[in-house]
């Protein structure tokens, strides 16, 4: 294993307020243009709502002045830009349906930003390093799992759509997936930081293949099974990918052996190839994904293709196209509205926001100094890859359309908070490995007590 | 307002957008140039030894190496330097060990005229050479077994 490291270590604080503040320019620009194009005048609160945006990110670029001076400057900007843009595009399309601000999707994910953003600093205060979460390693994994598990429940579960993803208390509805898998993705971390060494070094090889032994593959199993039951009794297939995808990647990761690979994309097409034989729901999805016109079906892939047809190289401009005529278009649909009205331009400029924010988490596992925090920062950045592709793949006809949420834009709660989340244990890791070395080693090592030996 | 005026935010927002990455993947240059990379041992820990000096033609009659033959370092050696050799946890030391028996400055091994002798610098769990225990000026032969918590060195030539 090898650490990389800058020469210099600096805080980069200053770089973090400059990007800041272009992201937030960049949102209000949006914002601006949706007005103009709409209701031909600048909206009337954007003074409010940018004075109120940017008090909310500086606060957090101030609590990592505090508590994380060395975390990665680029993260925050980033995730701060993709949130903003997505609750731009959330408020246009509340204009097209015809909503004020007041009544419309916006103003809730506007609460659940603000909620998710403070949550976010708050574990950045509560959580002074990342190993301390080791501490609760099958915790996590049975909170992971009853999360997983919960919509499952009689009385809270509900389906929506045909998906069992969602709980609802009252009225209060929440996808408890969307935290499963930060709670699953610290478990896998832990405990094959415990394990890898039994799992790459054992087993034998069959046919030129180096297998593990079938008791090292139990884990593996057991995360086979249960994304299968998510598959088979929440019927949701993008949920279940992205759960097993997450723990090949960081087998693979953890032990350096390709046979995880195919072992795991082996189990996985079994696996969606028997699903595909017993769901009607699921045979729709692959037939829709081979032609999207296909008559007497769901239009929806093919009104998103229309509409990104629609956009061509730079878009028709945020309020001039017509995202909202394709369903769902302020969630699973974003990316086709992004890319009906901000073009092919704008539309990878998007993709490049998300390849740099999984870049830096990448990076955050290849600096870190300890194997769990190269783990965890290496599984989360790989949890935001693989969930971006899942999506754009979806609505772009890659793979065929699963129910994921776009990362900071597609309007929803949980998958927001989940986000944030997921960047603040980045942040927090990033912090650790950027530290200078001089710091943590040298007087402290070797200095704790000698153990005595008892001679009774 | 003009259509030119929605048409020139719009290229705008675009061009702020292009503008964004391209300032983040300046700031990102530092990751390519000015960063080290170091590879780390197996056991992943660094362990320092100094550069194997030639020793004199003298001193090669006798011992030269100071295996590591049980505890959690089995297989490192170091030679048996002019200067001495000092074990011990801390970092520096010698040869650092790591092991949570040993004391921090734990035993000494050097060379007084022909031979090769150890101290006991006043460790919390003795050193021990076979069944005896270390005090001070302790003489070395080959093959010798000096004990330090968990970790047992062995003598070599």
């Amino acid at each position: 294993m090898s650490t990389v490291s800058t020469v210099t270590p600096r805080t980069r604080r200053g770089t973090e307020l400059v990007l800041l503040i272009f992201a937030i320019a960049i949102v209000l620009v949006a914002y601006a243009n949706v007005g103009i194009a709409i209701k031909n005048r600048l909206p009337a609160d954007i003074v409010p709502m940018g004075v109120g945006f940017t008090v909310l990110v500086l606060a957090f670029h101030l609590v990592l002045r505090w508590r994380a001076p060395y975390a990665d400057p680029v993260l925050l900007p980033i995730a701060t830009l993709l949130n903003g843009l997505g609750l731009v595009m959330i408020h246009r399309l509340d204009l097209a349906n015809g909503d004020t601000l007041g009544q419309g999707a916006a103003v809730r994910q506007l609460m659940w930003s603000a909620l998710s953003i403070v949550v976010a600093a708050v574990l950045l205060i509560v959580i002074k390093d990342h190993r301390r979460l080791r501490r609760y390693t099958f915790t996590f994994a049975l909170g992971g799992l009853v999360l997983l598990l919960l919509p499952l429940l009689p009385f809270i579960g509900r389906s929506v759509l045909g998906s069992r993803i969602w709980i609802g208390i009252g009225g209060f509805s929440f996808q408890p997936s969307e935290i499963s898998k930060i709670l699953v993705v610290i478990f896998f971390a832990s405990y094959l930081v415990q394990t890898r060494d039994a799992l790459s070094l054992v087993g034998r090889r069959i046919l030129g293949f180096p297998l593990p032994r079938a008791r090292d593959m139990g884990p593996i199993m057991i995360a086979w099974l249960a994304s299968l039951a998510v598959l088979v009794f929440e019927s949701d297939l993008g949920t279940s990918l992205l759960f097993f995808g997450i723990f090949v990647a960081m087998l693979y990761v953890a032990t350096e052996r390709r046979s995880w690979i195919a072992i795991g994309l082996i189990l996985f097409l079994a696996g969606s190839y028997i699903a595909y034989l017993l769901f009607a729901h699921f045979q729709e999805r692959v037939t829709l994904w081979i032609n999207p016109f296909h008559p007497g079906m769901s239009d929806q892939i093919a009104l998103g293709l229309m509409g990104m047809a629609n956009g061509g190289l730079f878009g028709t401009g945020l309020g001039q196209g017509h995202p909202e005529l394709t369903y769902f278009a302020n969630s699973d649909f974003i990316i086709p509205s992004f890319g009906e009205e901000l073009g092919l331009v704008g539309l990878t400029a998007i993709i490049l926001l998300y390849v740099l924010l999984v870049e830096r988490g990448l990076r955050a596992g290849l600096a870190a100094r300890d194997g769990f925090g190269k783990l965890l920062a290496t599984g989360l950045g790989f949890s935001i890859a693989l969930q971006v592709f899942v999506v754009i793949g979806g609505v772009t006809r890659v793979i065929p359309l699963t129910g994921l949420t776009t990362p900071f834009m597609s309007a929803g709660g949980s998958s927001l908070l989940a986000n944030w989340v997921i960047i603040a244990l980045l942040l927090r890791v990033s912090d650790q490995a950027r530290q200078p070395t001089i710091e943590q080693s040298g007087p402290t090592l070797g200095t704790d007590d000698t153990q005595v030996v008892k001679t009774r | 307002m003009s259509e030119l005026t929605i048409t020139a935010i719009r290229l705008g927002l675009l061009v702020l957008l292009w503008a964004f990455i391209f300032s983040i993947v300046g700031v990102l240059r530092g990751d390519i140039y000015g960063s080290r990379v170091v590879t780390r041992s197996r056991d992943g820990r660094s362990t320092r030894t100094e550069a194997p000096k030639r020793p004199p033609r003298a001193v090669r009659k006798g011992p030269t190496h100071l295996a590591v033959v049980d505890g959690s370092m089995r297989g490192i050696t170091v030679p048996l330097a002019e200067s001495g050799v000092l074990i011990g946890r801390n970092p520096e030391c010698t040869l650092v060990l790591s092991d949570d028996f040993a004391s921090g400055r734990h035993a000494r091994v050097y060379r007084d005229g022909d031979g090769w002798f150890v101290d006991d610098l006043g460790s919390t769990n003795g050193t021990f050479v076979g069944n005896q225990r270390v005090g001070e000026h302790l003489p070395l032969t080959e093959g010798a077994h000096i004990r330090i918590g968990r970790t047992v060195l062995e003598v070599r030539k």
